[in-house]
């Protein structure tokens, strides 16, 4: 299988590109992704190749780019639309919650919305207001929504085909701080990963630690630390917030006792509130210590200044993990 | 009327002076001194000073991303110097002119684009709300002040700005529709800088002009030469008289071009020629207005340079006040969220607090 070293924004721009090139009903469009191939560039080059009515730019209005996506997708397209940043989805959030999501149920099935909302999320980079949010678990608590976060450009390409091809709507989130800042051999080929499946990507005895996008980079960084301090740590990336996977978790904490979710969106009715249900209910009797979080404040995330008392260091997560593992 | 004589089904452009500083239409002159002019252009040089400044800030890493408003200070300023002490500013945030010129300090402006909420605080002036980065969201909370003012009879004007990708948004039209049912003092001004982000203002409306849209929610809309600092003084004049009359808002369209990039984060070679640029250099507002008060014999280019220097001087000045700020405590990530801090929070703070004491103590060892 031939490889190139990609970032994940190569990985996405070669996914829809495979998808524009295989399906002649995927449209790509959004604000500035036509003539300038997207703010950051993940869709450069797909307008000069596939020509403007299938991927171009669209007026100013997140509502009625997912508006419209609804109204392609019942009429047989597969639209893969981009919202500039995760922060600015809030105008279209009445069509998700009570289209996108509902259409299929509401016409027993005659209509489905197979269509791919895309965006950045997430913080930690020196951004301006709105623009470093994590919100995913708002998508995870809207019941007909499938939610996948990558954590690196091989997963978010298979991801990324997967999505685009599955005939239920999808929000793929893309965690921007590592949009370039992990580079991986990436087939060139098409290739998926199915939808709802987390991953073992360090196996451990001590401790489960769950988490995704971003944030899995700063868990192997303080993972480092941990197996200096005898901690054997098995980490989970999850990959899909819904739906979850739930029997990948549990086997895991089955088996290490003890279990800590890391992710960047506030604290209350998080995802981590979600893990730590799926702690109790499926392995109770394997506890140790209590089931943890560590997530973002109930706070917006503070203006650059103020980052880093906001996102979490390794340094944090270490101390976090040893809390529970301590317990 | 100023209004029904632009009527932008007509597609005409509202213009006092042509690129050259003479005036094509000396009866729509708006009544001011050239005293008042010339402090005008020194202020439209001071905000330029302070915009470009920005921008090697930023290129040096001392300041964070940060949209260039070079090209549009006419807007701004002829707006801004209209804005009354007890009148509203609801900025969008490539306006720079009317935020100093409603009571913004540039430390203010600083600390804002450095990475500080506090600098959304502006402490020396009231009736000032703080940038909206989500598009055209703020026009409605202009609209809803302005319906505060009228059921407690103040008398204040509300002056909400917009760029021309906003008038796609669904809040861009909703806010006028309202304001207009409700009849409120409010004149939102649209910065048609030709371009949102990489797309051309042709690709986000069919209609002829934008000014046109006020016709839907049966107010006046008026189609100006952004560039043109008497126009847009006079435009604006108009629209607060009929706005304090209690006839409902004034929709301005003030056609300008946005001479630099979109924010410090942007390529504008991706989307649009040099020669495209370079056309707009014969309209730079500055520039007009310069070559008004020459022929006035108000002002001589050798004028310029102290001037110039003058400003840097003080724009240093008040970056080193943001340079100089305390560093952002844990306090101030957790104390605004709410007004009663819930205990969930507290927890939360406490816990973070907790570990800074661990890391402290870890360093110690």
């Amino acid at each position: 299988m031939k490889t190139t070293v990609m970032t994940m924004v190569q990985a996405v721009n070669h996914a829809l590109d495979i998808k524009l090139a295989d399906d002649p009903n995927v449209v790509v469009y959004g604000e500035d992704v036509g003539v300038e191939g997207g703010v950051f560039r993940v869709t450069s080059g797909l307008q000069a190749k596939y020509g403007e009515e299938r991927v171009f730019d669209s007026p100013l209005a997140e509502s009625a780019i997912v508006g419209t996506a609804v109204g392609m997708a019942a009429a047989g397209l597969r639209p893969v639309v981009e919202i500039q940043f995760s922060g600015f989805v809030f105008p279209a959030f009445n069509q998700i919650v009570a289209h996108v999501a509902r259409l299929r149920t509401r016409s027993r099935g005659k209509y489905g919305t197979p269509m791919v909302i895309r965006m950045p999320y997430g913080g930690n980079i020196k951004a301006l207001e709105h623009h470093s949010e994590s919100m995913e678990a708002l998508f995870g608590h809207i019941p007909g929504l499938k939610c996948i976060i990558p954590s690196t450009p091989y997963d978010a390409k298979g991801l990324l085909i997967s999505a685009i091809e599955t005939d239920d709507p999808v929000i793929f989130m893309e965690p921007k701080r590592i949009y370039r800042a992990i580079k991986q051999e990436v087939p060139e080929e098409k290739y998926t990963i199915p939808l709802g499946k987390a991953k073992i990507l360090n196996e451990g005895t001590n401790i489960t630690v769950v988490s995704y996008g971003a944030l899995i980079r700063e868990v192997q960084r303080a993972m480092i630390r941990a197996k200096a301090e005898g901690i054997s740590v098995e980490l989970i990336d999850l990959r899909s917030i819904y739906p979850i996977d739930r029997e990948t978790i549990a086997q895991s904490i089955k088996k290490t006792g003890r279990m800590l979710l890391v992710n960047e969106g506030p604290t209350s009715y998080g995802v981590g509130a979600e893990i730590m249900a799926i702690a109790n209910e499926e392995a109770f009797l394997s506890l140790e210590a209590p089931p943890a979080r560590l997530s973002g404040y109930d706070t917006i995330p503070p203006l650059p200044k103020g980052e880093h008392h906001y996102f979490h260091d390794p340094e944090r997560i270490f101390y976090e993990i040893k809390k529970v593992v301590d317990f | 009327m100023l209004f029904k004589d632009f009527d932008p089904i007509e597609d005409k452009l509202f213009q006092v002076m042509d690129n050259d500083g003479h005036m094509v239409s000396s009866q729509w002159k708006p009544d001011i001194t050239d005293d008042f002019v010339l402090e005008s252009y020194k202020f439209m040089l001071f905000a330029r000073t302070a915009d470009r400044m920005c921008v090697s800030f930023q290129r040096q890493g001392r300041l964070l991303t940060y949209p260039p408003n070079l090209g549009q200070e006419a807007i701004a300023c002829a707006v801004g110097k209209q804005i009354r002490p007890q009148d509203w500013l609801v900025p969008a945030f490539r306006e720079m002119g009317a935020w100093l010129l409603k009571g913004a300090k540039l430390s203010d402006l600083f600390l804002y684009w450095g990475g500080y909420e506090e600098g959304s605080r502006f402490s020396d002036t009231p009736y000032f709300l703080p940038s909206a980065v989500p598009i055209a969201s703020q026009l409605p909370h202009a609209v809803g002040i302005g319906y505060a003012a009228k059921y407690k009879k103040e008398d204040r004007v509300v002056f909400a700005f917009v760029g021309d990708g906003g008038t796609s948004q669904g809040d861009f039209h909703e806010a006028l529709n309202f304001g207009s049912v409700w009849k409120v003092p409010v004149i939102v001004i649209v910065q048609n800088n030709q371009y949102a982000i990489s797309v051309p203002v042709r690709k986000q409306t069919a209609s002829k002009n934008i000014a046109i849209k006020a016709i839907a929610y049966g107010i006046p809309g008026i189609k100006v030469d952004g560039n043109d600092f008497f126009a847009v003084y006079k435009a604006t004049q108009e629209a607060v008289a009929y706005t304090q009359s209690g006839n409902g808002p004034v929709l301005i369209e003030a056609v300008t071009y946005r001479r630099g990039a979109h924010t410090t984060s942007d390529d504008p070679t991706l989307y649009r020629t040099e020669e495209e640029e370079k056309s707009w250099e014969t309209k730079d507002p500055i520039k007009r207005l310069r070559a008004y008060l020459v022929s006035r014999g108000m002002w001589k280019e050798e004028n310029e340079p102290p001037l110039l220097e003058q400003y840097k001087n003080e724009v240093e000045k008040e970056f080193a006040i943001f340079e100089n700020h305390a560093p952002y405590s844990v306090e101030d990530v957790f104390k605004y969220q709410f007004k009663e801090m819930p205990d969930e929070l507290r927890q939360q703070q406490v816990a973070y607090e907790k570990f800074l004491q661990w890391k402290e103590k870890n360093k110690e060892v």
